[in-house]
């Protein structure tokens, strides 16, 4: 046990070292490429050859990045297997779909329209590279499209069942996969804070280009554009924000009490605007959880049910299965001392049934078959032996939570101020302290950006598939030391990319503040 | 649908893919060539004809992948999850070719032009052996077990166990090893046919490429048949369709090719028109239409040696160590409904096989030349 847990924690590390590298490059090639394909656009109507030279610049540092976020993407694919193959055994029927379309249609159509987008300037009509340049851009969202439905498939297991006979879980609705609204809503949640993303990039690198006091035509030009994208992309975040939390509360009541350091609940229930939490609080003992904070009244239940009067569980009420319905009412939920119970159930019932089928005896498969069915929801809790296993880590989870929105709320504010100061106060974009604050932006997106998956993914946890599977019975029987080894050789490689990349950027962006891009 | 025909269309899917992957690796072979090429030009062009391709066979790696995932997951769940070193080595080989083209000349790339091409060898030499390997285990087996009750084991859930050296033991096999060397010239002869056919503007690249490719051809020629050799004498194991027994079977892949006429047939022309290309070249020095032949040729050899792997009752991963444990496509394929729903958007591959044909007849419609590699601009 001692093994599987150190090989559990180093398989976690080496998948989250992967997942978060990958994350630097994945949005900020989401975002650019609409900026690209919008000014594209516009020198394709306007004919202008600013526009095309402007173009060239953004897709060039667009290039640089795309093939970052190509070679850390295949690690995540081979990682499945790698280092979860029993997840990818249990779950493959399911899991495995989205991931064979997202490789037929999307990347295909990535990879080969990405090369006419780079190479084909000279080489095909004007018309055939604008139409490249935006199915480029479909490509990446459609490649998002589908790695989204499957990770909202793990926090929400929708359109499936178990198949006792094949000891694994089956689709029974691509619908249902495809179109949940956890799905939805994780799909435009994250590709539109992409956007976002690429708009405070384009925006920083062009307050720079503005301190180096050159190029102030082609960083106005491109923070107006960059500026839309950027307060459509946020506006549409927030709002798809607001449905995400509305579907954590109905499908992961835990994850929300833990973003929230929320440990009793009630109607009523205040949002915590900042806050520290108390690094020593435990489950069972008096304490709120919190050493300080200031809150919005009726903040969560709004949050969560867009009711300022509802009852928002907390992390004891859900574990005891404490809940009140709209009225006040007591609800009577499962807790979870008996989720356990039901979880070893169904796995007696389990074991049960494929003694029975070994032994021919058809009504006892039956028998095992309808207990199963019955007690499966709750299937993965049998392998926890407390209550308190299932419980995600508050502190990541509370912090990366307010981290993302008070982050979001300043994006908010920067693409209103950087529009205005654009179309209304161009002066203001030459003071120092202002360019200033549009590059230092820069590294703020990345972190709120990296936040929100750092919330989406510890938040479920002990989970790797809501309810079904934790993420300790989802490991490959491979060795610590293997995964130890292979964790920092890819913390080498992963330097060396990182070191490279940024300095190539740099050193283009260095190199176009040293000349005039338009002439 | 029947399933088992959802099944075999599905191995039909994986063996189109790994053939055309298989081709595809003539981008890797191209870049086992950058390194002793002594004129800086004659080393552009090569690198900007050939690597304006790589995302071609990165992501049909990346869907053969993907799709086998989705069709027979018990395989990459005991694959992947098992031979742990062998795969990720080869995903070692493969990340750092996308950044490797794309940073090479950049200023500020901290470490140099030849780094970066070093890696795109080690990419294509480690790359293509490796992945020969990986498909040798499907013939020659892998020391594993399924237990898929295991699951119901707090302490111990995988159901798939593989031996300990994880993958190291099939790197050890000399005749995975043979598969892998034999991919890698199969890959240098066919970059040869590409360059040719992709410079023809450029004698000094043409010349050395007509040599590459016989070279490298006579080796690959030697090495093959020698495979096939062993492949045709090798044991392979059987499954009864009715009770899913498997047994161990010899010579189960000549017999299969002999039983399968048809892909026997295939696996023949296909040998005939790789034999084709190279006579040709050498009898006609100017010709240029080599890769056509050698691609077909190749495309069709790999998918007739993937029918014989997995059809006919056929176990395509057998192990060594519990035979009963062995894969099939029947005993790890997904179910019928997950089958029939990526049947009905696998109706879309002719489609997008006809946009990549359309784009890259138009891109390649005018040639690579000199002056081009030579221009500031998103050049590799």
């Amino acid at each position: 046990m001692e093994d599987l847990m150190s090989v559990v924690d180093w398989s976690r590390g080496q998948f989250a070292l992967t997942a978060i590298v990958h994350w630097l490059f994945v949005p900020l090639t989401i975002g650019l490429s609409l900026i690209v394909g919008v000014m594209e656009t516009i020198y394709y109507r306007t004919k202008s050859e600013k526009w095309k030279k402007l173009t060239k610049f953004w897709m060039l540092l667009f290039g640089i990045n795309f093939a970052c976020g190509v070679a850390t993407g295949i690690i995540l694919e081979f990682e499945f297997g790698t280092n979860w193959s029993n997840y990818s055994w249990f779950v493959g029927d399911i899991f495995g779909a989205p991931l064979a379309i997202e490789g037929i249609l999307a990347f295909f159509m990535e990879s080969t329209f990405i090369a006419v987008m780079f190479f084909g300037w000279n080489k095909v009509s004007p018309k055939f590279h604008l139409a490249a340049t935006w199915l480029t851009a479909l490509g990446v969202v459609l490649s998002a499209l589908w790695i989204l439905v499957a990770n909202a498939w793990m926090q929400y297991p929708a359109g499936m069942e178990f198949d006792p006979a094949q000891m694994r879980n089956v689709m029974v609705s691509f619908k249902d996969v495809a179109l949940s609204p956890v799905a939805i809503n994780k799909f435009f949640h994250t590709v539109l804070s992409g956007w976002v993303l690429g708009a405070v990039f384009v925006i920083g690198v062009s307050c720079w280009l503005l301190i180096a006091k050159r190029n102030r035509e082609a960083a106005m030009m491109s923070i107006k554009v960059a500026g839309w994208v950027g307060l459509a992309g946020i506006v549409l975040t927030m709002y798809t924000g607001d449905g995400s939390a509305v579907e954590v509360a109905r499908v992961q009541p835990m994850k929300l009490a833990a973003m929230e350091g929320l440990y009793n609940g009630k109607a009523g229930q205040g949002l915590v605007a900042f806050g520290i939490l108390d690094p020593n609080k435990k489950l069972d003992d008096e304490g709120d959880g919190m050493l300080f904070s200031i809150d919005i009244p009726y903040g969560l239940s709004i949050l969560a049910n867009h009711d300022a009067n509802s009852f928002v569980p907390g992390i004891n009420d859900i574990i005891a299965g404490r809940s009140f319905d709209a009225q006040g009412n007591p609800v009577n939920t499962v807790s979870y001392a008996d989720r356990i119970a039901i979880g070893r159930e169904a796995r007696e019932a389990l074991a049960a049934f494929k003694n029975a089928e070994a032994t021919g005896d058809t009504l006892a498969m039956d028998e095992a078959r309808a207990k199963i069915k019955d007690t499966f929801q709750y299937f993965g809790y049998g392998y926890f032996s407390s209550p308190e296993d299932a419980v995600p880590p508050v502190g990541l989870s509370f912090y990366s939570f307010h981290i993302m929105v008070i982050g979001g709320g300043y994006l908010m504010l920067l693409m209103i101020v950087a529009l205005w100061f654009a179309y209304k106060k161009p002066e203001w974009l030459e003071r120092r302290w202002v360019q200033w604050i549009g590059v230092l932006s820069i590294p703020v997106v990345w972190i709120v950006s990296e936040a929100g998956w750092v919330l989406a993914e510890m938040g479920r946890q002990p989970w790797v598939i809501q309810d079904l599977m934790p993420t300790r019975a989802a490991v490959s029987a491979v060795t610590a030391t293997s995964v130890q080894i292979t964790f920092w050789i890819f913390v080498v490689v992963f330097v060396a990319l990182m070191a490279a990349e940024i300095n190539i950027m740099v050193k283009e962006i260095k190199k176009a503040s040293n000349k005039e891009i338009l002439n | 649908m029947e399933l088992i025909y959802l099944q075999q269309y599905w191995w039909l899917i994986i063996s189109v893919l790994g053939a055309l992957l298989v081709f595809l690796l003539f981008v890797q072979g191209g870049q086992t060539m950058f390194l002793d090429a002594t004129d800086v030009t004659a080393r552009q062009m090569m690198v900007n004809s050939i690597g304006r391709k790589w995302e071609l066979t990165f992501t049909t790696l990346v869907t053969f992948g993907g799709a086998f995932f989705a069709s027979f997951p018990l395989f990459y769940s005991t694959s992947f999850g098992g031979a742990y070193w062998l795969w990720m080595l080869i995903l070692l080989s493969f990340i750092i070719q996308a950044v490797s083209y794309e940073f090479r000349r950049k200023p500020g790339n901290i470490f140099g032009t030849r780094f970066y091409d070093i890696l795109l060898f080690f990419n294509g030499s480690v790359g293509c052996i490796l992945l020969g390997v990986a498909v040798g285990t499907m013939f020659f087996g892998g020391e594993f077990t399924i237990v898929k009750t295991n699951i119901l084991d707090p302490g111990t859930p995988v159901i798939s166990q593989w031996a300990s050296s994880h993958g190291l033991e099939a790197i050890s096999d000399w005749r995975n090893l043979l598969l892998g060397v034999v991919v890698l010239f199969l890959a240098r002869m066919q970059a040869g046919f590409y360059f040719i056919n992709n410079l023809s503007d450029n004698d000094e690249v043409i010349s050395r490429a007509r040599r590459e490719t016989i070279i490298n051809g006579g080796i690959f020629v030697v090495l093959f048949l020698v495979f096939i050799a062993v492949l045709f004498t090798t044991t392979g194991y059987a499954y009864n369709p009715e009770t899913g027994e498997i047994t161990a079977d010899t010579y189960r892949y000549l017999f299969n090719l002999i039983e399968m006429w048809w892909f026997g047939a295939l696996f023949l022309i296909g040998v005939v028109m790789v034999l084709f290309a190279l006579f040709r070249m050498l009898l006609k020095p100017e010709w240029k239409g080599g890769i056509w032949f050698s691609g077909i040729g190749t495309v069709l050899v790999i998918l007739s040696l993937f029918a014989a792997l997995g059809y006919n009752n056929t176990a395509y991963l057998p192990s060594t160590t519990d035979i009963q444990s062995s894969l099939t496509i029947v005993n790890s394929s997904s179910t019928l409904f997950t089958l029939k729903t990526m049947t009905i958007v696998s109706v879309l591959v002719p489609f997008v096989i006809a946009y990549i044909a359309y784009v890259w007849r138009k891109m390649d419609a005018t040639p690579i030349t000199p002056d081009e590699v030579k221009a500031d601009d998103h050049l590799y």
